[in-house]
This record gives structure tokens, sequence and C-alpha cells, in this order.
């Protein structure tokens, strides 16, 4: 007897009592559920939410993967003793660091979803799968895993849970996570330090009186904002081997992964393409205010204003929010003209947060939500629009 | 029969549950949120309030008959704003410290919806006594959740207790600090009392049904 059979005798055996949802959970996430529909049904379509979460998960795994070497790759560059990326010992790094995260996510995440379905008596949602992995692939490197269990129950919980589950959430859950810990623990989710492997040890083996060097563990946005000189040519920036939260870093692999998911139609190109419209034409606004000298350089705007506007696509999280998170289907807009209004906000008020507000480098997580709240009334007034504009035609018809 | 009769005991056990003025009427938010950073700040708000209101229903409670009931908002309002003048100067006078953290929101009491409801519903139609018992119940309902919430606020996001480190030190790594523990940020910010608020209110719910609105 396979596992698939024992599963579906003890889904049998358990059916109708308490803890059901979990066995018919497990066993539909393994295996094709024994009872499908056999005839009656017109429409027919292979995608349900399992597959179309699955798909997400695909399109992040490239940038899972490059993150665990990435992370290594950082850690002995900041050492001064560089690696090349493609090895054993970056990729070694990365695997222990990150996979603790990946599996710390999916473990509380998970349990959570389980422990709601159980008392609420419905099946498991499986609306966690591409929370559990996007949340890993957002946070810096060197995160104590018990704040992340921590964040990731809140926004399990309050994030989504209290509002009745998957579908039901209004803001995005794995930033909700993330903006948890932004605010509740803000020494390890910003500053010079958290964003490369050891970076927080070594300063505090300083600290502790130790005569090592320090380790910089800066992103390119912090440095900007203090006013650092950069030394990561574009390609860095580009295929990602620049410091920064885990899985974020290479605007190739999530442009490749953005691809893949308007390729299959599951991430919206509406919201994609309007949000970085919206991030160039506030780079523009802020390019041209920087060089038609309304601003003076002592400005503490004026490194990040005087970034050349196309460089905001390959710094930050922007490309990750946009791709994997703006386009998360529940907060979005529904309309399709509301979708062009929601991305190209977040994408100007992504790129606005992050230049006026130093110390919070990450606008697009802050735009991304806000977004969130407001996507209904988007929704709202395109819809009343329509109504309008379609009464005028009724009238215009009868008169 | 003791000192209170069950209707009298109702006056006072109701609004600490079933009929409580944050989590069921949702009265008096704007305070809850602002002080309960610390616990002996909404010690000291709840005990302000409950001085405030108990008194005021009474001598509301006594003078309901000659109010004109043209201008009784404006005789409410000199009422509760003489009582919370005292209250102040109280505080200024043996606790300043406390009067700094607390601000500008003891002089807010007079704004307190709980204080100007209890006098309109029920003070301005009973007797002084069931009035003081309206009063002390309803600003021990209210007390009761600032209490609670500035527990878990000051425990989880600064680590102490009334002042005491009763999780350790934070700077010396003792105690809890010593595994790695750190405060949290987010418990000290306004939002988060909204949420903590809002956790009571779902608990208190899903105990009591009836509570439930229809929608």
């Amino acid at each position: 007897m396979g596992l698939k059979s024992n599963l579906h005798n003890l889904k049998e055996k358990y059916k109708g009592t308490k803890y059901a949802p979990a066995f018919n959970a497990l066993h539909t996430f393994l295996y094709l559920p024994n009872e499908t529909t056999h005839n009656g049904t017109h429409i027919k379509a292979a995608d349900d939410l399992k597959r179309t979460m699955n798909t997400v998960i695909m399109a992040m795994v490239p940038c899972l993967i490059f993150g665990m070497f990435n992370a290594g790759y950082q850690h002995f560059s900041a050492l001064g003793t560089p690696v090349e990326f493609l090895s054993w010992d970056a990729f070694y790094i990365g695997l222990i660091k990150v996979l603790p995260l990946l599996i710390v996510s999916y473990g509380v995440g998970l349990g959570i979803e389980f422990l709601f379905a159980i008392i609420k008596k419905h099946e498991v949602e499986e609306g966690y799968l591409v929370t559990g992995m996007l949340v890993p692939l957002i946070v810096p490197i060197d995160i104590p895993l018990w704040m992340l269990a921590v964040a990731v129950a809140f926004g399990v919980v309050i994030g989504k849970e209290v509002f009745g589950g998957t579908g039901m959430n209004i803001l995005n859950p794995a930033l909700t996570i993330r903006a948890f810990l932004f605010f509740a623990y803000p020494t390890w989710m910003s500053g010079d330090k958290v964003w490369v492997h050891g970076a927080v040890e070594r300063s505090q083996e300083i600290a502790a009186g130790a005569n090592v060097d320090a380790i910089s563990g800066e992103t390119i946005l912090g440095s900007l904002a203090q006013g650092h000189e950069i030394h990561y040519s574009i390609s860095d920036m580009f295929f990602g081997f620049i410091p920064g939260s885990v899985g974020e870093t290479s605007t190739f692999l999530i442009l490749l992964g953005g691809l893949f998911l308007i390729f299959t139609k599951i991430g919206s190109w509406r919201i994609m393409l309007s949000s970085v419209l919206g991030a160039l034409v506030m780079g523009l606004i802020f390019n041209g205010v920087a060089s038609s000298g309304w601003i003076a350089e002592s400005s503490k705007f004026y490194a990040l204003m005087n970034t050349e506007f196309w460089h905001h696509l390959l710094i930050g999280g922007f490309a990750f929010g946009t791709v994997y998170m703006a386009t998360d289907p529940v907060t979005a807009s529904q309309t399709n003209k509301g979708k062009w209004i929601y991305g190209f906000l977040i994408g100007f008020l992504s790129i606005m947060i992050r230049v006026f507000n130093p110390a919070y480098p990450e606008g697009v997580m802050l735009a991304i939500l806000l977004m969130n709240v407001f996507a209904p009334t988007i929704d709202h007034y395109v819809v009343q629009a329509n109504v309008k504009k379609r009464m005028k035609r009724l009238k215009v018809k009868t008169a | 029969m003791g000192l209170l009769s069950k209707k009298d005991t109702k006056l006072i056990t109701d609004p600490l549950a079933d009929n409580n003025p944050i989590t069921i009427q949702v009265l008096g938010i704007c305070s809850a949120l602002a002080i309960t950073a610390q616990l002996k700040a909404s010690i000291v708000m709840a005990v302000s309030v409950m001085a405030v209101l108990g008194i005021g229903n009474v001598v509301i409670s006594l003078l309901r008959n000659v109010i004109p009931s043209k201008i009784r908002i404006i005789v409410q309002l000199v009422v509760v704003a003489a009582l919370v003048i005292i209250v102040d100067q109280v505080l200024k006078a043996f606790s300043y410290e406390l009067s700094k953290t607390l601000s500008v929101f003891v002089g807010l009491i007079i704004t307190n919806c709980i204080i100007m409801g209890r006098f309109e519903a029920f003070a301005l139609g009973n007797g002084p006594w069931r009035s003081f018992l309206d009063g002390i119940g309803n600003a021990a309902g209210y007390g009761l959740i600032l209490v609670i919430v500035g527990f878990f606020r000051e425990l989880l996001g600064s680590g102490t207790l009334l002042g005491f480190k009763v999780l350790g030190d934070p700077i010396e790594k003792t105690g809890l600090y010593a595994i790695g523990y750190e405060n949290n940020g987010f418990m000290l910010l306004s939002p988060m009392a909204l949420i903590v608020v809002g956790i009571i209110i779902w608990v208190q719910r899903s105990r009591n049904k009836a509570l439930i609105e229809d929608h």
C-alpha cells in the first residue's frame, strides 16, 4: 500500500471529524484527489488554486537558488576573501542560512493554517504556499529565526485569518509579515549591517573588543541615502551580485520570473508594466528636479534624486515587489483599468518614499501595502465610471 | 440582601464584560491608543477617569431636575471640565513626571465619549447612588481594557512592567535578553494598541456569540 492509499484511508476514517481538513489538505497537496468530477461540468480548466500557486512558486525558485549563492558570495566578498560566485563554498553558506528561514516560514505559517482550518471546520486553503516562499526571499539573511516565526504568526493571523482566510485578505500577507518585522525589530531590518551574513556578528565582536575589521553590509539604497559612493557596476545590479534581502537582488531572474508569470497568465502584465512606468515617471521627475538645480547638492535627498531614473528599477526590492507582490490577485485591483492606476501608483509612490524618506529605503513595501488598501476604492470608481458611461448611452438611445 | 441589590450589582458588572465601553460600545478608543504604551500611565488614566465619571455622574444626577434640557450639554461640560481640572492639578502636584507622560490626554478626558455618554444616558434619568455605581462600573470597564492593553504593550514593547525590568536588562543582556530576545518596537506604536484592542474584541466575541452583530 502506497502513501497515497494510506492517506486516502486516513481521510475516509476521519471523515467528518475535527481533523479531517488536515488529512484532506495533505492528500490534495501531494496527489490528485481520488474523487474528481466525472460529468456535468461544462467549463474545463486545468488551473485550480493549487496549480496557480505552484506556478508562482516555480517562478520564484531561481531567485531562491540565486539568493543562496549570493548570500555566500556577499559574505566572502565582504570578508575580503572573495570566492567564485557559482562555488560550493558560496552555496553552502546560503544553504545553511536560507533553508532554516524557508522551514520556519512554511512550518509556522502552514501550522497556523491547519489550526484555523480545524477550528473553523473548513478545508485547508493553499493560500500560504506562495506567502511561505515569498517570506524568506524578502528578509535580511541574518534575521533571527524566532523573530521570523513571531512575524509569520502575526502576518497569517492578523493579516489574513481575521479577514476570513485566503482570498479575503486586504493586505498582502508576505508584506504584512515584512512590515511587522520592519517596525518591530528595526535593528535587524535596516541599517548597514544586516544585509550581509556575518556583519552583525562581526560588529558585536568589535564591540566586545576583538581586533578585527568591520564588515560592511550596506545595500546600494542605504549607501545612496547616506551619500556614499557606490562601487557596483550596472551589470552587477542587473544580475544581482549586490547585497540585499535574500532573493530580491537579481533583477534578471525576477524579469525571467515575471515573463513566465505573464506567459502563463498568472501575473497581470498590466500591473507590472504600469508599475515600471510609474517608477520611471517619478524617477524622471526627480532627475529633472536635480538637474535643473532646484535642490542643493548638499541636500540629503540629492544623491538619491540624482540617481539615473532607470537605475531605480535595478536596485532595492522594486523589481521583486512589482513582479511577485503587487500582482497578488487577491489584494490588487480587479478591473483592467483599475490595474493600470494601481500599478502606476505603486511604482510612483515606491520611488517617492525611497527618495524622500531615507529611514524607509524600502519604499516598495510601503507603497504596495498602501495601494492594497486603496485597491477596492479604485475598483469602485472604475466600475461606477463604467456604469455612468453606459447610462448615458442608454439615455441617448431612448431620447 | 447586602450592600448592593442584584440590579445595582449589574450596574457595575455589566460594563466590565458584556457592555464594555471600549470593546462593545467602541467609545474612548482615542485615549486607549494614546496612553497605553506603559502600564503605569494606563492605571493612572483609569483611576482618573473613574474619579471624574463617578463624581460627575453623582453631580449630574443631583442636578438632573434643575438642569434645563436645552442647555444640559453645556452644564455637563462645565461639570466634567471642573472635575478634570481638579484631577489634572492633583496629578501635577503629586506625580509631576507622570502628568508629563499623560500630557494633553488628562485634559482630553473632557472629550471622552464615555463620560458624556453616561451623563446623557444614565445620570440624567437616575438617582445619585445608582448613577455613582454606573459611573464606577463604566470607568472600571474602560480601565480594565486600558490595563490589559498597557500590560501587553509595556511587557512586549519595553520588557518592563510598571518600570520593573521583568524580562531582564536589554543592555546588560541578562534574563531573556541573554538568549537573543529583543523588545518588539511595534508594540510601542499606536497601531499596535488598536490591534491589541481588536484581539480582545475577537476573544470576547468568540466566547460570547450573542455579542456578534448581524449584518
